[in-house]
């Protein structure tokens, strides 16, 4: 049987390299996928956790965690398009009509 | 099966009535024709005063609700009364503002009630996973909502800004959760704190978990260092957005902040009152002392946000009956000061634009008293000085830090807000010390004053507000001392 640790420094390398892609990544499409990256590694920690404390409550999380993410991808891109409508870009570093 | 009960419906009715008609209204926004749109505006004021009515019926009670995942509490009462009464000020706002600015009026109901409904859910959720649930219906409505304009490109960059790093603070906020589920067992409140009975204090994983939630909400309250977001949000939003976020969205995530970390990690104090006593303090520093260098009233007035955060937190750093009644009363009363403020900042237009440079205030006095009175009662309210509702707000904030033998930092506090004065009432002196310019191209210059009596009406209610309520504190200061959590 594969230990919780193991399961733990996955869940941590996954949600790691989603925040760092978030702060060190410039296209504003990469930086939606880094944020799903860390909300995936938050699930791995949820069906880990439920596995091995016998609980379900950590799998139904998953479920709402899934649902919210997919409805925040929903307006993120909304939000993308009418960026780009406006700007022709997704770069983050041309968001510079206000001191970032 | 879970037990059920009509009595559960009976204690959400509040809930039901604000998102039932929220999502009504998106439904029938687009088969209203142009010219009745403002029916949609007193259909949601109707829901909305509805629903005020059965939260205040609702009032004393205390019961746990589906299971115990949801509580119907004189706590989560007191801040939905708030909630409820700050969405119907800002919908009269943005009736008038947003005809201004040419903004689709239908929509924008929806979403304030569909917000307020995710923060209806968030101060009453019992169980981290509906708080999280209400957080993210709130933060992506407000998304949406921060780009209202969106031929206006400040506004997509605001939205787009909002959403990069709100999300990420959600996704922070639930890796914390994941952890504590993982180290108590529960996602409940009541079961994390049972949990965490039987756990070391220092314990490393319950630590990393606490800053997680910390980093989590403290990106919501706009903390320092979790607020670069602010001031541009703040800035881009159309200004009746920015009223909405700056007060009811900040008192929303100070509800769900203090009801998480009294009831879930209360039994672990220790370990957080250090971690929010630093963020207290460099909130309260940095934000007082950026705002002195602010060109732009939004954005001055977001750093402002951002130091009474930090003043609100010194409240949960105390973290007993006196700090929870402190941080509740002081949002209250912050709601009608901020409010007013920005509601005066819509009413300022230059050209076809808003005026919302500080210079624009320039000699705004000479132009139109009652604007630049009101103006100046906010301001002084803002600073903290008698007899308005900003100095009764501080009073009990210090007062239980004093009570917690925290007095050192009750000083620090006072003294930045002698420091915030500089700023507050340099926007007074520009409204009455200077002339308006009579050339194009001088400050002030061309600067109308637009009133509507759906903007006259929320800004007599929140003068009154903050008048009587700084002169008569004791039936609000007595709701929220018996509105404490248990």
């Amino acid at each position: 049987m594969v230990p919780l640790s193991y399961y733990m420094v996955l869940s941590a390398i996954v949600f790691l390299t989603g925040f760092v892609g978030v702060l060190i990544r410039r296209n504003i499409i990469i930086l939606l996928l880094s944020i799903e990256l860390m909300l995936n590694a938050t699930n791995i920690n949820f069906v880990a956790f439920s596995h091995y404390l016998n609980d379900v409550s950590g799998q139904v999380f998953v479920f709402f965690t899934l649902t919210v993410a997919a409805a925040e991808v929903a307006v993120g891109l909304a939000i993308i398009i009418a960026l780009y409508r406006g700007k022709a870009t997704v770069n983050v570093e041309d968001l510079n009509l206000m001191k970032w | 099966m879970i037990p059920f009960s009509p009595g559960d419906l009976l204690a959400i009715l509040p809930e039901l009535i604000v998102m039932g008609v929220g999502c009504l209204l998106l439904v029938i926004d687009p088969l209203t024709a142009e010219d009745r749109k403002e029916r949609l505006v007193y259909i949601s004021l109707a829901a909305l005063a509805v629903a005020f009515i059965a939260q205040y019926w609702l009032l004393g009670l205390r019961r746990p609700v589906f299971s115990g995942l949801y509580v119907l509490d004189p706590y989560g009462t007191f801040w939905k009364l708030l909630l409820i009464l700050v969405a119907g000020l800002v919908i009269l706002l943005a009736k008038a503002h947003l005809k201004l600015e040419a903004i689709d009026l239908g929509e924008f109901n929806a979403f304030i009630l569909l917000s307020l409904s995710g923060m209806m859910v968030m101060v009453s959720g019992r169980d981290l996973l509906v708080i999280y649930l209400g957080l993210e219906l709130m933060s992506i409505s407000l998304y949406i909502m921060a780009g209202f304009k969106r031929f206006e490109r400040r506004s997509m960059e605001a939205s787009a800004k909002y959403f990069i790093l709100g999300s990420l603070s959600s996704g922070i906020l639930l890796y914390g959760i994941s952890l504590l589920y993982g180290r108590t067992g529960s996602t409940m409140l009541s079961g994390i704190k049972a949990g965490l009975a039987g756990l070391p204090p220092h314990d490393p994983i319950l630590l990393l978990a606490m800053i997680l939630l910390v980093v989590g909400f403290g990106f919501k309250v706009s903390a320092v260092p979790f607020h670069m977001w602010t001031p541009d949000v703040y800035e881009g939003a159309p200004t009746s957005v920015t009223a909405y976020l700056a007060v009811a969205s900040k008192a929303a995530s100070f509800a769900a902040f203090v009801r998480v970390f009294m009831e879930a990690l209360g039994g672990v104090k220790a370990n957080w009152q250090v971690l929010l006593l630093i963020v207290s303090i460099a909130t309260m520093v940095l934000g007082n002392v950026v705002a002195i260098v602010q060109t732009n009233i939004k954005r001055m007035l977001a750093y402002s946000s951002i130091a009474h955060a930090g003043y609100a937190l010194i409240g949960l750093v105390v973290a007993d009956a006196a700090g929870v009644a402190g941080v509740m009363l002081y949002l209250a009363l912050y709601a009608f000061m901020t409010l007013g403020a920005f509601t005066v900042v819509t009413m300022l237009r230059k050209g076809g634009l808003e005026g919302d440079e500080i210079e624009d205030f320039t000699g705004l006095a000479r132009r139109n008293k009652w604007a630049a009175l009101l103006m100046l009662l906010f301001m002084i309210s803002l600073t903290g000085i008698p007899p308005t509702a900003g100095f009764i707000g501080k009073l009990y904030i210090f007062m239980a830090a004093v009570g917690a033998h925290l007095t050192w930092l009750a000083v620090l506090a006072v003294i930045f807000a002698a420091v915030s004065a500089y700023f507050y009432l340099r926007i007074i002196m520009v409204m009455y010390m200077r002339e308006p310019g009579e050339t194009a191209g001088t400050p002030g210059h061309n600067v109308r004053i637009v009133a509507s009596p759906a903007i006259i009406a929320v800004l007599l209610v929140a003068a009154a507000g903050v008048l009587v309520l700084g002169i008569f504190p004791d039936p609000l200061v007595k709701a929220a001392q018996s509105a404490i959590l248990p």
